[in-house]
């Protein structure tokens, strides 16, 4: 009675909210079979069809949509606006003038996004039209691939891409179970192994498959590719039974079947639903630094724009009250004109005025800095130095909006494994019972044929201690999730063993397991293979025992461990478990606790990655309570993962200690060079790592993140254990600020370089504290400022034992510190996802934790030593070239609007335009446009080689400083300096005296009178030399390129104006500007006073930079000096490293020593004094 | 915007995976071309003080005897400006400037007597200037018919809106329509030598050429040719504020009547500035070894016809010559003076700056 009401009562609900799509959970009946009645009724959900769609438009709406989409952009909003003001009111300029460059703009974005549509269009047909093999009524059918719908049950074959995503029910391998490669999904090559259902794992033929009756619940899509969960109930003579479905059931749509002829599935999710597809939404937008002090300008200058608009509209007003001003005899209003109303004339007034002046803030800026950002970013992928010939990998640009972010770093938070190491495991040694065993005979990474043995370091144990001994051997044998590949061509991770005749290969997604198996493998215990259910291992004695996989409990990072529940040939059912030590003792009951735990943090302290064993046997009991536990967990259709960690957290506990393994992790070829220099640059770097804070802090030693005399300040549970946190906190940041004031001293007595720097130590659960919103809240926000304190006073912190949100948390605790950093995260692994998605520039390795940090991030690079070159070189040019793009075209518009202003004082502010429309209208566009975008894609202040040598360069660019209010006051007062130089020498020349050409070109001898438009032309072409001049003048790497832009634009111009001026264009109804720049040029006078101009427009900045140069001069200004210097004198016989830093290529030398016997060599001695403080 | 938008490559998962072979690895290095790794051969300039330094020294060398000969050449030039507006009463003009509108149907006659002090050799340019007449108001710059001028029939019928309201006279179109026409400088000028013996002779002026080429032979035309005018005028109206139609603004010569009269070109052609003159008639050097202009007494005589003073405006007759470099112009050769004299004393700034400053910095201290 009662499971009627709930029935219903769950129906009720379903009704009342309407909305089917709102029901968290779908159903889904397999080939479209009703269950059987007497079953609950569901209400059928109506699902999409499987039609990918990926394009943006159809035929139809592109160009509403487009035109919607494109007018979003405030900039673009702006100009149609001017451009609409200009249609509709009497303004001075046509409205072509802001109408074709917008045009011009709109057009060719709308046909870029068109054409990438019709590419996405055209890849959606390919794929929607693609056949799929449907079992119906038992027979296989090919349909398109569109047409499929959710519950058909699809054949899939070899090398085929799954049509969307599915559930596995059948495949031809006896085990129910099947390969699949998601290279095309997230970049992981390897081969997966997903599972079959259980009960459906049997029906192979298509007959067999159509008489499988069941239906499936399941969540509604989500985009995580990792998770999924549901459940299936089969009716098997009309009893249900239900199974748990998971991600290793499920099929996604883009992955490829590999290694197993067929398959049979049921669609889960089609089309638009699928995970492939959910996966498309595009990442929020980043913006840049300079991006928003580029909207600040902006805001400044429509300020600018405005009060330039209302002053002259009320200086016209207060002009024209004398009527013999506002209508002289010669210059009537129409009638029209007269009788409207003075508002409505003001306001008109008011607008014409703003179209005039609209100029100052260009169209065109927006469109170049696009275009400089797009095609920039192709010189970071094409970057030889930033390819891997290793990985085959190049640089990858995700979002070019950042590429001058990248010159701006001032935090780079960076993960430990795989991104400062090579995530490249090599299994050093295992101690058992606190006896070691080391295997040895390892050459260069590869066993010796014959020397399979090992070395005991203790003396040999006894009996009891030898049965644990192979307990821990088998343990490790088989409490991992690695596949072996018995084929020789396999991408991704390979492992060659060659055990006699077949070679075969260990695979896992984690390399620690290949590293810890293969490690076994030296030590006589050979892992063979999962068949049927049975893991086998060849023991030493060369035989084969055999294992019933039972469960897999998996791991996770927040558990940090995994087991596997076995049930041996005896009949007796173990659980081991491997993990973390920390998560692992407090789990312990017995065994060799104490000697296990010193050795694993020596181990640690020596950067050795550690893992702990323990065994717990079940009895048959505990093995069905187990049983029950874990199949309750994986059932539940709601919060399904945390049910299970309860059920793991259950299940993983009296555990008994086996032993200990270390495995060897080596730093990435040139990570500590890389880390320095970016210290160098003074960039702060913080490691974040899950790792135990022994093996990361041996790792920051060995990358040079923490020096010899780095002082480690600690904030870690143990020293909170002792104080409380608050005193600790306390304590840090007295030592730390005692220091400071103690540098500021040193500085002025000249010592500062062998001050002690800091370096800080926290661990995820100190941060939680120190994070957590207090009950207090004043006293939280206090230990977070305090902590935040003494990050900012430590060169270096590492913060261990962090969860991947953890990571993101501190990203965003520093982003929101009151400097607001700049921050980048780099990392490899799906746990630092979070983290790169936080930070302002994030930054994926393609390393061998899969592709989802490089999906992820903004820029991927293949090793971590990239990071150097990409900021020092990249970054510091991008925002140096697009720092001077910015103020330049700022620049350039104040010296072209500014004399129109002044003009309108001397035209009774009546609006008139200065310059020729064609010249307002091609200013922007092609006479100053092209050497700016080239300058801002080809200029290097400075040698690529001397950035990378001296990353101290890099502080000269810090804090945005090319872009701060200062240097923005600087090149607006010249570009207003240059606009008065312009145009009160123009009305010198025209005002009061004879300036005046020889109009006839024929004759001599006669002396004509220039006009308005001439005038302007006169200040139009002074302006676009002095503009383009200034220009050069800031290039310091003039290539070919740059020569043949600027001097071919100057050319243009003054072609264009020949021909402007040359004929009579018949389309035009005036032709004012007929002849006036050929009469202009016959004029001796305009030659003497365009010269003139341009000189005096352009010796004040000249002059700045040559005595700022001179007398206050940057970093970059010495080197360049210097570079100029050594090479006039020492030519190529000096290479310039050695002039510029000797003591650093002695050093690098150094470290590549280090790196190449970096094990238990001397940073095994920094460590020590860390020891000695955990221990003490 | 451009780059994050679509990646290909990226989206259609089904052809990519399949593709991504050994061989494509290869062909992902990127080319090492100077181009891409950007390290194509450039010139490296810098602006440091040593190296500015001669150009401002050469700068400064060349512009200071530049702006003396300009300077000079300037002040070479003869001009003389006789105001005669009429404001004051005792100027010759007064009653006509004070009775004359610009409907008036009457002309004034005044007279203003003037002397040369010193005798005016070569080609003497005779030019009107006027103050405070906005000829670049937009309004008015904008009032006119270029097709029209250039005599295209159809825009002579029917003329451009931008004429308004000067396009229509009744019902007929006006030709030339438009403000600038309408205000068409209508004072005639006439000089008068007057000898020892106080007898006066005219100076002859010539009033071709005084516009531009381009603008006489191809900008403006004539609608039908220049003969016949009557014929090709018919059915329009003359400018409201004329007192003769187009077609009879030199009926003495065809090729300096209608739309191609000169100093209707040179009118049409609107001053830059408030304060403007413009070339009226040119007084032609005479043969021999005679002055142009000789120094001694002048009368000119004045059909008073342009009111100026309803707008506060003035009247100037100027009588100049010309050199190599136009017309009388201070300004340009003491620019240019003090430009060349700034950066000579700059670049002796510089120098000491050059020699303080620039040996320490590019010495050692690089910071490493």
């Amino acid at each position: 009675m009662g499971m009627d009401f709930s029935t219903l009562r769950t129906l009720i609900s379903r009704y009342c909210v309407g909305e089917e799509n709102w029901v968290d959970s779908r159903t889904i009946y397999i080939g479209h079979k009703e269950p059987p009645p007497g079953t609950e009724a569901f209400i059928q959900q109506r699902f999409p069809d499987n039609r990918i769609v990926s394009s943006k438009y159809t035929f139809w709406n592109f160009i509403p949509k487009n035109m919607f989409e494109q007018f979003r952009r405030v900039a673009n909003f702006y100009f149609l606006i001017i451009f609409l003001v200009q249609l509709i009111i009497d303004t001075p300029t046509s409205p072509v003038t802001s109408g074709l460059p917008l045009f011009f703009v709109i057009t060719v974005t709308a046909i870029k996004q068109g054409y990438e549509d019709w590419l996405r269009h055209k890849a959606d047909n390919a794929v929607n039209q693609c056949p799929v093999h449907v079992v119906q009524h038992g027979k296989v059918t090919r349909k398109q691939s569109r047409k499929l719908r959710v519950g058909d049950v699809v054949l899939v074959k070899e090398d085929e891409t799954f049509p969307c995503d599915l559930v596995l029910l059948a495949s031809s391998r006896d085990d129910g179970t099947c390969f699949v490669t998601t290279a095309s999904l997230d970049g992981e090559s390897s081969h997966k192994t997903y599972y079959a259902v259980q009960d459906t794992k049997a029906y192979n033929t298509e007959k067999e498959v159509d008489t499988i009756h069941a239906t499936i619940e399941c969540e509604q899509p989500q985009p995580d590719l990792y998770k999924f969960v549901g459940r299936i109930n089969i009716y098997m003579n009309n009893e249900p039974v239900a199974r748990p479905l998971g991600s290793e059931n499920l099929l996604l749509r883009g992955a490829t079947l590999k290694n197993t002829e067929y398959i049979y599935a049921v669609a889960i999710y089609t089309g638009m639903e699928t995970k492939m597809a959910l996966n498309y939404q595009s990442k929020s937008q980043k913006r840049s630094a300079v991006e928003k002090s580029m909207n600040a300008y902006l805001v400044v200058y429509l300020c600018i724009l405005i009060s330039k608009a209302v002053i002259n509209t009320a200086l016209k007003y207060v002009w024209q009250s004398d009527p013999n001003r506002d209508e002289p005899f010669y210059n009537q209003r129409t009638e029209a004109e007269r009788q409207r109303h003075i508002l409505i004339r003001a306001f008109t007034d008011f607008l014409a005025f703003m179209v005039l002046f609209n100029y100052i803030i260009p169209v065109s800026m927006y469109v170049t800095v696009e275009m400089q950002k797009f095609l920039g970013s192709y010189f970071i992928m094409w970057d030889d130095e930033m390819f891997d010939e290793e990985l085959g990998e190049r640089a990858v640009v995700n979002t070019s909006d950042l590429n001058e972010e990248l010159g701006q770093v001032e935090y780079v938070f960076t993960d430990k494994t795989g991104t400062l190491t090579e995530n490249n495991m090599e299994f050093i040694e295992c101690c058992v019972d606190g006896h070691i065993y080391v295997p040895h005979a390892i050459c260069n990474g590869q066993v010796m044929p014959d020397a399979a043995g090992m070395d005991m370091i203790d003396s040999s144990p006894g009996p009891e201690a030898r049965e644990h001994e192979e307990l821990f051997f088998r343990a490790l044998c088989l409490c991992h999730t690695v596949q072996v590949k018995e084929e020789e061509t396999v991408d991704g991770i390979k492992h060659g063993i060659h055990q006699g005749k077949s070679t075969s290969f260990y695979i896992s997604s984690s390399p620690d397991e290949v590293a810890l198996v293969e490690g076994m493998k030296r030590l006589g215990f050979t892992y063979l293979r999962l068949n049927d259910g049975q893991m086998e291992i060849l023991n030493r004695e060369n035989e084969v025992e055999k294992f019933d996989l039972l469960d897999v409990l998996t791991f996770d990072s927040v558990r940090r461990r995994m087991s596997v529940i076995v049930r041996a040939s005896t009949g007796e059912v173990y659980l081991f478990c491997k993990g973390a030590d920390s998560s692992i003792f407090p789990r312990v009951i017995s065994g060799k606790v104490d000697q296990v735990r010193a050795r694993v943090e020596q181990n640690a302290v020596e950067g050795l990655r550690t893992l702990c064993v323990a065994y717990r046997r079940l009895s048959p009991d505990q093995y069905q309570e187990v049983c029950q536990l874990l199949s309750r967990a994986r059932l539940a259709l709601q919060d399904r993962d945390k049910r299970l960690a309860e059920a793991y957290d259950l299940i993983e506990k009296d555990l008994i200690l086996l032993g200990a393994t270390a495995v060897e992790d080596r730093l990435q070829e040139k990570a500590a060079d890389t880390i320095e220099s970016l210290h160098k640059a003074g960039i702060k770097v913080w490691v974040l790592t899950g790792d135990k804070m022994e093996t990361a802090a041996a790792t920051c030693y060995a990358s040079k993140l923490f020096h010899r005399n780095t002082q480690i300040l600690e904030l870690t549970t143990k020293r909170t254990e002792e104080q409380s946190l608050h005193d600790v906190l306390f304590d840090l940041s007295r030592t730390v600020l005692r220091q400071h004031g103690g540098m500021t001293r040193d500085t002025f007595s000249g010592l500062s370089g062998d001050c002690t720097d800091y370096g800080l130590i926290i661990d995820g659960a100190t941060l939680t504290a120190v994070m957590r919103p207090g009950q207090e809240g004043s006293n939280s926000g206090n230990y977070k400022e305090k902590f935040l304190e003494i990050c900012r006073n430590c060169s270096a912190v590492l913060c261990c034992r962090m969860a991947p949100l953890q990571k993101a948390q501190i990203v965003k605790l520093i982003k929101a510190s009151e400097e607001h950093p700049i921050t980048l995260a780099i990392g490899d692994g799906a746990n630092d996802v979070s983290m790169i998605l936080e930070a302002h520039v994030g930054i994926g390795v393609m390393g061998k934790e899969g592709r989802q940090a490089v999906r992820n991030s903004d820029y991927a690079i293949p090793k971590f030593k990239h990071l150097k070159k990409m900021l020092l070189v990249h970054g510091h040019y991008y925002y140096i070239r697009i720092s001077e793009l910015v103020q330049y075209f700022f620049y350039k518009n104040v010296c072209f609007i500014f004399p129109q202003f002044l003009y309108q004082f001397f035209c009774g502010f009546s609006q008139q335009p200065l310059y020729d429309t064609a010249y307002l209208t091609l200013y922007n566009i092609s006479f100053t446009s092209l050497p700016i975008l080239l300058y801002s894609l080809m200029e290097q202040h400075i040698n690529m080689d001397i950035l990378k040598k001296d990353p101290c360069l890099y502080r000269d660019i810090a804090k945005n400083s090319l872009l701060r209010w200062p240097s923005f006051i600087y090149w607006t007062v010249l570009g207003v300096y240059d606009a008065i130089v312009m145009f009160f020498g123009a009305y010198f020349l025209f005002d009061n005296t004879t300036f005046t050409s020889n109009g006839q070109l024929m004759t001599t001898n006669t002396q004509m009178m220039f006009g308005n438009w001439t005038f302007g032309t006169l200040v139009f072409t002074v302006l676009v030399f002095t503009v383009t001049f200034k220009l050069a003048l800031d290039t310091h790497y003039w290539t070919w390129i740059n020569h043949f832009v600027i001097w071919g634009s100057l050319i243009f111009f003054v072609v264009f104006s020949l021909l402007w001026g040359g004929i009579i264009w018949p389309f035009l109804n005036y032709q004012r500007m007929y002849y006036v720049f050929m009469q202009m040029l016959s004029s001796g006078p305009a030659w003497f006073s365009i010269i003139l101009l341009i000189t005096a427009s352009l010796l004040p900045d000249v002059l700045k930079k040559v005595i700022w140069r001179a007398l206050w001069p940057t970093t970059t200004e010495r080197i360049q000096n210097a570079d100029k210097l050594y090479k006039g004198q020492l030519s190529e016989f000096t290479p310039l490293a050695s002039l510029h830093a000797p003591p650093k290529a002695n050093s690098q030398r150094r470290g590549s020593e280090n790196q190449r016997n970096p094990r238990r060599t001397n940073w095994c001695c920094l460590c020590a004094n860390m020891l000695s403080r955990n221990t003490a | 915007m451009m780059a994050s938008s679509y990646n290909a490559k990226e989206e259609d998962g089904h052809h990519s995976g399949a593709s991504s072979g050994a061989g494509a690895a290869k062909n992902r290095k990127p080319d090492n071309t100077a181009f891409k790794q950007q390290r194509l051969p450039a010139w490296q300039p810098i602006l440091t003080a040593g190296s500015v330094l001669p150009a401002f020294f050469v700068i400064g060398l060349i512009f200071i005897p530049i702006g003396i000969g300009l300077y000079v050449t300037s002040n070479n030039i003869r001009e003389f400006e006789i105001d005669y507006t009429g404001e004051s009463s005792n100027s010759p003009c007064y009653s006509c400037a004070k009775n004359v509108t610009w409907n008036s149907t009457e002309p004034c006659f005044c007279t203003v007597n003037f002397t040369l002090a010193r005798p005016f050799e070569s080609n003497v340019f005779m030019y009107y200037g006027l103050s405070n007449f906005y000829q670049n108001h937009r309004r008015y710059v904008k009032s006119r018919d270029d097709r029209q001028l250039n005599g295209d029939p159809s825009s002579l019928r029917n003329p451009s809106k931008e004429c308004e309201p000067y396009r229509t006279s009744g019902d007929l179109p006006i030709a030339p329509c438009g403000a600038i026409a309408n205000s068409l400088f209508n004072d005639s000028l006439v000089l008068y030598y007057i000898d020892s013996n106080n007898s006066q002779s005219e100076v002859p002026l010539v009033k071709k050429g005084i516009a531009w080429w381009t603008d006489k032979h191809v900008k403006f035309k004539n609608p039908g040719g220049n003969s016949n005018l009557t014929a090709a005028f018919q059915g329009t109206a003359k400018p409201v504020n004329w007192r003769k139609p187009v077609y009879e603004l030199d009926p003495s010569d065809p090729e300096n009547n209608g739309f191609i009269n000169e100093d209707f070109i040179v009118w049409m052609r609107t001053a830059a500035l408030p304060t403007f003159r413009k070339l009226y008639r040119i007084i032609q050097k005479k043969p021999g070894a005679t002055p142009t202009l000789p120094s001694g007494n002048y009368v000119l005589h004045i059909t008073y016809n342009y009111p100026v003073l309803s707008f506060d405006g003035r009247k100037r007759m100027i009588l100049s010559t010309i050199s190599w470099m136009g017309g009388k112009n201070p300004f340009l050769g003491i620019a240019y003076i003090t430009v060349g004299s700034i950066c000579f004393f700059l670049g002796v700034v510089l120098l000491i700056i050059h020699h303080k400053y620039d040996n320490r910095n590019t010495s050692a201290d690089i910071p490493s």
